[in-house]
């Protein structure tokens, strides 16, 4: 339904509009990988690697 | 007539309620599917990307040493010294590469930078190791204590756990070689912050002899518990002197 709406309020030939989609996908792409998911992995707990208290903050904590 | 009538009159709102369902379902599937596609992408993100970029992180680390050139062939082999090494400072401020560590049996892995700090953004997502701060400096008597990625970002302590008592750990500084040798290997829970102790396992002995830990996540990919290595100074020697002999130790 989106898409299909996305699709049809393109201008253009066919082919104009799978070029814009595809240009559309890469700039999303890129803001995925160099923002959002750098953003999201610093939440997920299955990247860390060190031992850690939070009541004495030694080794700190960061 | 009549009865034809009537049946298109309440025909035409349901056909439109229905229109309605359609389009709210086809909406949702639409959300699931690009939520689908972005979870592949993080995957991917994740597993591969972290990598690709944490080696040219590395590249540029390594090409910051005015220290560490590419090791030559030609470099005898020297005794190491089994005194008390030079002390070392630890730096104030996180970030800079206090030494290099090689680990012979991780053969065909590069040497892993270690830098001061265990900041993830900035340290161990960079591919390097991190010295935990307020740990021993490499050859002092204490506790030198690195963290590291285990999966992805570079995975500098991929291998970790093929880490034998034993084997070597060789640590270079600018001026000076420490050669590590593993004396056993321990999973913990992650708050069991003992063992980067000064004496591991017994945070209010004082230490008698320098000693090394890595740590890593543990099982692969997961979070729930460390992978421990301990090791104990074996000697050192100044680099100008040549090379450790552990070094070409291999796997």
């Amino acid at each position: 339904m989106m898409y299909g709406a996305l699709w049809r309020a393109l201008p253009g030939a066919a082919w104009a509009k799978i070029l814009v989609l595809t240009i559309l996908a890469a700039v999303l792409v890129v803001i995925a990988f160099g923002w959002l998911f750098p953003l999201v992995a610093g939440h997920m707990p299955f990247n860390e690697q060190t031992v850690e208290q939070a009541s004495t903050g030694l080794p700190r904590r960061t | 007539m009549i009865g034809s009538t009537g049946r298109e009159q309440t025909a035409a709102p349901r056909r439109g309620v229905n229109d309605v369902a359609l389009g709210i379902v086809g909406v949702v599937g639409e959300i699931l599917i690009t939520l689908g596609v972005l979870l592949a992408l993080f995957v991917v993100w994740q597993l591969w990307w972290t990598d690709v970029q944490a080696g040219r992180e590395q590249e540029q680390i390594v090409a910051q040493l005015d220290w560490a050139g590419p090791p030559s062939q030609d470099q005898t082999v020297a005794e190491l010294r089994t005194g008390t090494p030079p002390a070392l400072e630890e730096p104030t401020t996180d970030g800079g590469t206090i030494a290099l560590l090689t680990v012979p049996r991780w053969d065909g892995q590069d040497s892993v930078t270690v830098r001061q700090g265990v900041d993830r953004p900035t340290i161990l997502d960079t591919g390097s190791g991190g010295h935990y701060p307020g740990t021993a400096m490499p050859g002092a008597v204490g506790n030198f204590a690195v963290a590291g990625h285990r999966t992805t970002y570079g995975k500098p302590f991929n291998r970790i756990a093929e880490l034998e008592p034993g084997d070597a750990i060789v640590v270079r500084t600018p001026e000076i070689w420490f050669v590590y040798r593993v004396t056993e290997h321990r999973i913990v829970l992650p708050q069991q912050v003992e063992v980067v102790a000064a004496v591991p396992g017994d945070p209010a002995a004082l230490p008698d002899r320098a000693r090394i830990t890595l740590t890593a996540c543990h099982p692969m990919f997961s979070a729930r518990e460390r992978y421990i290595v301990h090791g104990e100074l074996e000697g050192w020697l100044p680099v100008a002197d040549g090379v450790p002999a552990a070094l070409t130790e291999g796997a």
